[in-house]
């Protein structure tokens, strides 16, 4: 396949971004998005070793800086929009697992980082994400120390009740639904974690204190407010759905009616 | 013969005897410091003779924690929990990323929930026998015997362990062993306990005992007065070259299985920080043990960047078969016919047929030799002939699709983006990859390094797995050492420190180490080449699966090990980095990892070539039984290879850590009958 990339690239966070213009040829439909990025990047670095080209003064701007890591979509790690959705045209995939045969030859494919206020750009299309971090650290835990804890076995738990807590407990904290988001909303990251802890009885003691704190936070660090219009549940890779946020804004309520 | 029973105990006296002072020669420089007693009390033993730190002075003290996965996450959280100062760092955007997250099928623990007969000793002996009897009996103990308190503490901390509807726990079999003690979370296991252990560290961190460090690349130990005392790291979104002081370092950097450029390992794991501790004198042990995992999809071209593991667990239902027949064979890879269309009849089950004990439940090193065996005699099913198939029909049939979705949905899901083929409709086509590292920095029974003040936890070290690790012990081990062996040894050196005051990051070893790191990177940039990175890094990954893969002989061994050579000099002479340092530069961090993977590939090559020997992993071709099996030469390699570091482009020397078996019979692995 042969392929035009227009792909967003900014030096660092204070620089302002331009997008540019790629070829790339025979791109293989068995290939991964990243794969056929990092064919664009050993091209890019071709030119710019190429001591005529950098005479003439064809300044290459260098390989496309974008974030990833396991390539099997579980580290949460690669970041793209691409043609205007987070993760591409295929439905529940990250980027690292979408692959070229989802495009037809002669394509014209637009890329941009994550652009949230919350997640300011890097460089290119890698963009800090620490404030998820920082609404986890709010109060995304168990206080339990190690050590001391009861069998893992004396407390049964509803097998209904685990397997919920496991689709919240997928989120691979990529920011997919942020990105999506028109208000910027990180509604559904932190609901799938209070939602998660939440349906198991080792989470209920803190349940009030966790839905209060980890709210607060993500106001503070300056994502939207959540409007229901559901984007962030189509987008996610994970399936995570906007029960969980329903969960989280009961979790809430009952919090604040009980201060 | 003996005569008499006196005569023969005199005579096995002497022979122990004889045998202690060897391995006391031997071992000059490797204390292992196993305590003395009976198996069983050992760590409990142990565990009371060794010092404690108190609170007050806690306080006072400082860790350097490298590496946020199972073992760095879980160690950062409880040594912050206990009041120590804690600095944790991570090349990832997130602590939550590091590659321990990829973990798919379970974890290990011999709770014996499934009344199947499990017991500590059980998984002891499975995990030294899955290893070929190349790790540590005491160490291996204690994981085992730590393994419960793992569960009882994931679930406190709200990990959603599968359950049954009763509500308890839910456990599966995994290769290696004939009971049921995997414990899982559909096939995320890796991430729940990683979460976990995130959600633990995230606590320590909001009350102020750990300050973390993403984005931030450990590239050289500092070292005062023969102990670690510090790092030098890259900032990697500035560049700036940072340093951080501590009263002890523990390294939980992982593996070094992106030597092989191709493998299961996320694209930034890497050897490096490992590497710059051999360099500062930490001994590197068993470096040629790499697990190669079967199940992972076939390799589909050149322009591939990583390969993806298909869970272990699926072995528990799907079946590896390849034809009988060579035209089978030959219309499948010209794509006239579908697998599901050759009958029963036609299929050769082949892990079935050789080890009817253990059926498709080998160990991975088995079943991996064994998809080679098939493929080099011509029965490799895909274009290339380097695939076997993993079925579920006949799991399908007996329990249902939902039945196998609910197991392995996830998985299914994964592998049909990935392929395009639907695995309910049609098979899996599987081959062997690079996935696992078990050698790693030699360790005493504290998990200290030869060096002091530097500890080694998780894949880093390379005490548990001998030449082989068994499926699902992985995270078990990682997080054995990070929540429960670890912090209470490292109070052990701590206790001696507690009137030293804090590093002071001016000393000259600081100043030293940094201007080595900056004049390499410098290096770097100045050579201008024609070759990429990952060019280079490509290149040095066909060398190491060509001869230091699935088989391995001398004359391959010697020939990798001088083309590792002319690689690394070509690579210092005609390499290409773009860019700058001050800035975010991947190519950058690139090259300073693959620099280090060129010199581990040889130190790799080496010790295989040394090891005269086939076990586990290790599978040297001179070495095998007449129907292909490994062949363990117990009596000349019945040791740790301890690598030291003795300069640049001079040989290392090799020390040996003898292995005792007080507690387990050596026996060859059957998993035949």
């Amino acid at each position: 396949m042969d392929l035009t990339l227009k792909v967003w690239r900014q030096k660092n966070a204070k620089a302002k971004g331009h997008f540019e213009t790629y070829k790339v040829k025979n791109i293989s439909p068995d290939s991964s998005f990243l794969e056929m990025l990092d064919i664009l990047n050993e091209q890019l670095i071709e030119e710019g070793m190429d001591p005529v080209a950098v005479e003439k003064g064809c300044k290459s701007s260098g390989p496309v800086a974008f974030d990833h890591d396991c390539r099997e979509g579980i580290c949460g790690m690669c970041s793209l929009y691409i043609n205007g959705r987070a993760h591409g045209p295929d439905d529940e995939v990250t980027t690292c697992q979408l692959h070229m045969r989802k495009f037809h030859d002669g394509d014209t494919i637009t890329i941009e980082p994550w652009r949230s206020a919350a997640f300011p750009v890097i460089k290119d299309l890698v963009v800090n994400r620490q404030a998820f971090d920082q609404i986890l650290q709010a109060g995304g835990f168990i206080s339990v120390n190690t050590g001391g804890a009861p069998d893992a076995n004396a407390i049964p738990i509803p097998k209904k009740n685990a397997d919920e807590s496991m689709d919240a407990a997928a989120c691979i904290g990529c920011g997919a639904c942020v990105a999506t988001c028109k208000n910027g909303s990180a509604m559904l990251f932190v609901a799938a974690r209070v939602s998660s802890l939440a349906l198991l009885p080792q989470g209920k003691p803190e349940a009030a204190r966790r839905a209060k704190a980890m709210v607060a936070k993500m106001d503070e660090l300056g994502f939207g407010a959540c409007t229901n219009t559901r984007a962030c549940e189509m987008e996610c890779p994970k399936h995570i759905t906007v029960s969980h946020i329903a969960r989280l804004n009961r979790e809430y309520l009952k919090a604040k009616f009980k201060d | 013969m003996k005569f008499c029973a006196p005569c023969g105990m005199i005579e096995n006296y002497l022979y122990l005897w004889a045998k202690i002072q060897y391995n006391n020669k031997m071992a000059e420089k490797l204390i292992s410091k196993i305590p003395e007693g009976p198996l069983s009390e050992k760590w409990t033993k142990h565990k009371s003779q060794i010092r404690v730190v108190s609170p007050g002075n806690k306080r006072k003290l400082e860790i350097i924690v490298i590496g946020t996965g199972l073992g760095g996450a879980s160690a950062a959280a409880t040594l912050g929990e206990l009041g120590y100062n804690v600095k944790v760092f991570c090349i990832s955007d997130s602590p939550r990323r590091a590659h321990s997250i990829a973990a798919q099928g379970g974890i290990n623990a011999a709770k014996n929930y499934q009344n199947d007969n499990d017991s500590v000793y059980r998984l002891f002996y499975d995990t030294i026998k899955g290893g070929d009897y190349r790790s540590r009996e005491a160490n291996v103990y204690r994981l085992a015997e730590v393994s419960n308190l793992i569960i009882d503490q994931c679930v406190a901390q709200g990990v959603p362990f599968a359950r049954d509807y009763g509500g308890l726990l839910d456990n599966r079999s995994f290769g290696g062993a004939q009971v049921s003690r995997t414990f899982y979370a559909r096939g995320q296991t890796g991430q729940q306990l990683l979460l976990g252990a995130y959600a633990s560290l995230n606590r320590a961190i909001s009350k102020g005992n750990v300050k973390s460090y993403p984005r931030h690349e450990m590239l050289d130990l500092v070292m005062i007065d023969g102990e670690a005392r510090g790092i030098i790291a890259r900032n990697l979104v500035t560049g700036e070259i940072e340093r951080f002081g501590a009263h002890a370092v523990v390294l939980a950097s992982g593996g070094y299985g992106n030597t092989y450029f191709l493998s299961t390992n996320a694209m930034n794991s890497n050897g490096s920080a490992a590497w710059q501790c051999y360099k500062k004198g930490a001994f590197f042990a068993n470096p040629c043990f790499a697990q190669i995992h079967p199940t992972c999809i076939p390799v589909h071209g050149d322009q591939q960047s990583k390969l993806t593991l298909m869970s272990e667990s699926l072995r528990n239902d799907g079946r590896i078969w390849v034809p009988k027949k060579k035209e089978d064979v030959m219309k499948l890879r010209k794509g006239e016919i579908k697998a599901s269309q050759i009958p029963e009849e036609d299929r050769d089950y082949y892990l079935e047929r050789r080890y009817p004990a253990f059926g498709n439940l080998v160990p991975r090193d088995v079943a991996s030799r064994a998809a080679k065996e098939r493929c080099d005699a011509g029965y490799g099913v895909n274009e290339h002939g380097l695939a076997v198939f993993l079925d579920f029909k006949s799991a399908i049939e007996r329990l249902g699709k939902d039945v196998i979705e609910a197991r392995y949905g996830n998985l299914f899901q994964m592998y049909e983006k990935i392929t395009d083929v639907n695995p309910y409709e049609e098979p899996m086509m599987i081959y062997p990859a690079i996935h696992y590292t078990m050698g790693g920095l030699w360790v005493d029974y504290n998990l200290q390094t030869t060096i002091p003040g530097l500890y080694a936890i998780g894949e880093a070290n390379f005490s548990d797995h001998g030449g082989n690790r068994l499926g699902a012990s992985a995270l078990m081990q990682g997080l054995a050492d990070g929540y429960f062996i670890l912090p209470y040894t490292i109070g052990d050196y701590l206790a001696s420190k507690i009137q030293v005051p804090k590093t002071d990051t001016s000393h000259p070893a600081f100043d030293e180490a940094e201007k080595a790191v900056k004049d390499k990177i410098n290096k770097l940039f100045s050579i201008k080449g024609k070759e990429s990175v990952d060019s280079i890094h490509k290149r040095l990954g066909h060398i190491m699966w060509e001869y230091v893969g699935m088989a391995r002989n001398e004359e391959g061994l010697k020939k990798a090990i001088t083309e590792i050579r002319a690689l690394r000099e070509e690579f210092w002479k005609n390499v290409y980095v773009p860019g700058e340092n001050g800035e975010f530069n991947p190519e950058i961090e690139k090259a300073l990892r693959v620099a280090d993977f060129l010199e581990i590939g040889e130190l790799m090559a080496l010790d295989a070539l040394n090891r005269k020997e086939s076990c586990g992993g290790h599978f040297r071709v001179e070495m095998q039984t007449e129907d292909g099996e490994t062949k363990r030469d117990d009596e000349n390699y019945m040791y740790v290879s301890a690598w030291e570091y003795k300069g640049a482009n001079v040989e290392p020397e090799l020390h040996k850590e003898p292995l005792v078996f007080e507690n387990i019979k050596i026996a060859t692995r059957n998993y035949k009958d």
